[in-house]
């Protein structure tokens, strides 16, 4: 049974397009590398960035092992209190992946609901929501997040702030980009909702709460698996964004953001490498996940774009 | 109005514009509106939109004002006693009811008093007046500059599609979406303030002052500082003009009247500019005017990278102070600016596109 599915999804369209598309093959693997390196990062990072015993301040700002100066035990360097770049690098690109897919889950969670309502309801609940979504997508979503961001600092009491930023993090990025997920969900609900097999259900008695997630739901889960894709890129960048304006995870926990906001202060001394090597992590990241959504995208409806 | 080829037919030139309703048999005249009429039903309806957007925004603003933290607190020091906080309390009118302190507070920011900062104890108003010409220079000159290399670049892509330069400006404009503003504002001063040493990498420079506005446009240093801030600040939305251009133009070349106009043997250059171009250009004022809003909010990533002291740099200061009347004042200010933006887009998309006129909306 198990190898009967694995060879039916082998020889599907999407596994024959992705192996014919060197883009999306090229970006598969650099974010499996990432996200590996992520993964790993206790068992593969030479030093623990956590540690606070095992920083030397004389190692701070090594540059590079291939620069003149480099040492071998710091392969991309160390910062301004002796971190190992490297490892800093892993760590915190585990954070930046954390938040990133746990926004965008609370974005998707609270969109698909809120589109699925929508469509299936219509009338006044539908005018409500959609009419919440226009003024909410009237203003850019970065503004959103550190707005709410923002008014979560002014409510919770200021000894929790730094313990708690990651969740409060999450939250205001997840809040930020529902719009879209509950936008095109309503409209392919619309579109469901009026098919005989939905008729067919309600005819036998289901109730709406039961047809929209047994027979709805995974009839309009195609597009918001691209949305969600390319709203990874987003959120991950939005995350190292406000990390980087120094509202997001503060210094001890280092993610993307934070290492590059931190070299950002030593960049006129000279020692690039503390914001670069972290900028160019932050890079492939955002680029592999774009490219890889923009490959879904076409895959999954080549009408879509 | 008619085609131009058309125009000289006296007898399309003085009949009444014709209304036609949809699901009824097209060329049959059913009834006639006035034009006028048409235009003012829409320009109310988006006033109407407008005007509920900002009260929508402002209520967020009062709720964050009054709520978040406790404004009393905020303003008197340790040593103050309960009773000269109560009395302070009854007269900032913080006991009334809730509604009378939302229209209080909503009739004091329209005259322009956001009340007093919490951190610095200067009223808000005088504050963002001193930050505001930085944001608006700034975001104006990169708007500029986003025009004026993205539509270009948008009609070369589209024209010459498989040129080596067009190849390299999608693939550039493609890392153009994929990087963070921060980064760019970094890279950008890693290579010409570290690196060559040609640009000032913080600061507005020197300023003129011109009645309460500042500029920076009139002095070297001004005009030499505002170089890398705009263009960090215009790279996103250049690509996304580029792009836009290009999508639309390659869309209208594959069209029956540009095809028609080849058959007329018209030069290549005015099948191009005077009627691709021209009908490419609806959608790009559009997606061009909502982006000069998204080009203000995005000048705080900016301005943080550059240090460029307008309302961006304000913002994230109060934001990390948790200084609330800065802002609820920052919000609204915001909100105020893309609500006429908006306004202003739609207005322009009525008086481009005549098939809006017709129908109304």
């Amino acid at each position: 049974m198990a190898s009967h599915t694995l060879s039916r999804f082998m020889s599907s369209d999407a596994v024959y397009s992705f192996s014919r598309s060197p883009v999306a093959v090229m970006s598969a693997i650099v974010l499996l590398v990432i996200v590996l390196g992520a993964l790993g990062a206790p068992i593969i990072a030479p030093h623990d960035p956590y540690d606070l015993a095992s920083l030397d301040l004389l190692d701070a700002g090594t540059p590079p092992v291939w620069a003149a100066d480099g040492s071998a035990r710091f392969l991309l360097g160390t910062d301004d209190q002796g971190r190992d770049m490297l490892s800093a690098i892993l760590y915190g690109s585990r954070i930046s992946l954390v938040v990133g897919f746990a926004s965008v889950m609370l974005s998707l969670l609270i969109g698909v609901s809120l589109g699925l309502i929508s469509g299936y309801a219509g009338g006044r609940i539908d005018t409500l929501i959609m009419r919440v979504a226009d003024i909410q997508l009237s203003f850019p979503a970065i503004l959103i997040a550190l707005l709410i961001d923002g008014i979560a600092r002014g409510l919770l009491p200021r000894d929790a702030q730094d313990a708690l930023s990651i969740y409060v993090l999450i939250f205001s990025i997840g809040i930020s980009g529902w719009v879209q997920f509950a936008r095109t969900v309503r409209g392919a609900t619309m579109v469901e909702r009026n098919k005989e097999y939905v008729q067919a259900a309600r005819l036998i008695g289901m109730g709406p709460s039961t047809v929209l997630r047994r027979h709805i739901l995974p009839n309009v889960m195609g597009p918001v698996l691209v949305i969600a894709t390319i709203h990874l890129a987003v959120a991950i960048i939005t995350e190292a964004t406000l990390s980087f304006l120094g509202v997001g995870i503060p210094p001890t926990t280092p993610s993307l953001g934070t290492l590059i906001r931190i070299g950002n202060s030593y960049l006129f001394s000279g020692e690039w490498w503390i914001t670069i090597f972290p900028g160019l992590a932050l890079i492939a990241l955002a680029l592999s996940v774009n490219l890889l959504g923009d490959w879904l995208r076409d895959t999954l409806n080549p009408k879509l774009n | 109005m008619a085609p131009a080829w058309l125009r000289g037919a006296s007898f399309l030139r003085n009949r009444p514009m014709p209304v036609w309703r949809p699901g009824r048999t097209p060329g049959v005249r059913t009834q006639h509106i006035p034009r006028a009429f048409i235009m003012a039903s829409f320009i109310a309806k988006r006033i109407f939109q407008s005007i509920f957007v900002m009260l929508a925004v402002s209520f967020v603003a009062f709720a964050l004002f009054r709520y978040v933290g406790d404004p009393i607190n905020n303003m008197v020091g340790q040593d103050t006693t309960l009773e000269q906080r109560a009395q302070l309390k009854e007269q900032l009118g913080l006991n009334d009811p809730f509604l009378t302190q939302y229209l209080r507070f909503v009739n004091h920011a329209m005259h322009g008093d956001f009340g007093t900062s919490y951190r610095q104890r200067r009223p808000v108003s005088e504050l963002i007046e001193s930050r505001l010409p930085a944001t608006l220079e700034l975001s104006f000159v990169s708007a500029l500059i986003a025009l004026a290399m993205g539509i270009p670049m948008g009609i070369y892509t589209a024209l010459r599609r498989r040129g080596v330069l067009s190849q390299s400006f999608m693939a550039v404009s493609l890392v153009g979406v994929s990087l963070p503003t921060f980064l760019t504002g970094i890279l950008m001063i890693l290579v010409f303030g570290v690196l060559l040493r040609w640009l000032p990498t913080f600061g507005r420079g020197e300023v003129v002052h011109l009645g309460w506005w500042s500029s920076g446009l009139f002095t070297g240093s001004g005009r030499l500082s505002l170089i890398m801030p705009a263009f960090t600040l215009a790279l996103f939305q250049m690509t996304l003009i580029m792009r836009l251009v290009r999508a639309e133009m390659l869309e209208v070349m594959q069209t029956d009247f540009i095809r028609f106009a080849r058959a007329r043997g018209l030069t290549e250059r005015a099948i191009n500019f005077r009627h691709a171009l021209k009908n490419t250009l609806v959608p790009v004022i559009t997606i061009t005017g909502l982006q000069l809003g998204s080009i203000i909010a995005f000048s705080i990533i900016t301005e943080t990278v550059f240090q460029w002291p307008g309302m961006g740099l304000l913002f994230i200061q109060s934001i990390g102070v948790v200084d609330i009347p800065v802002m609820a004042a920052y919000l609204l200010l915001i909100a105020f600016f893309f609500v006429i933006i908006n306004l202003v887009v739609d207005l322009l998309y009525f008086a481009v596109d005549p098939r809006l006129r017709v129908q109304g909306l």
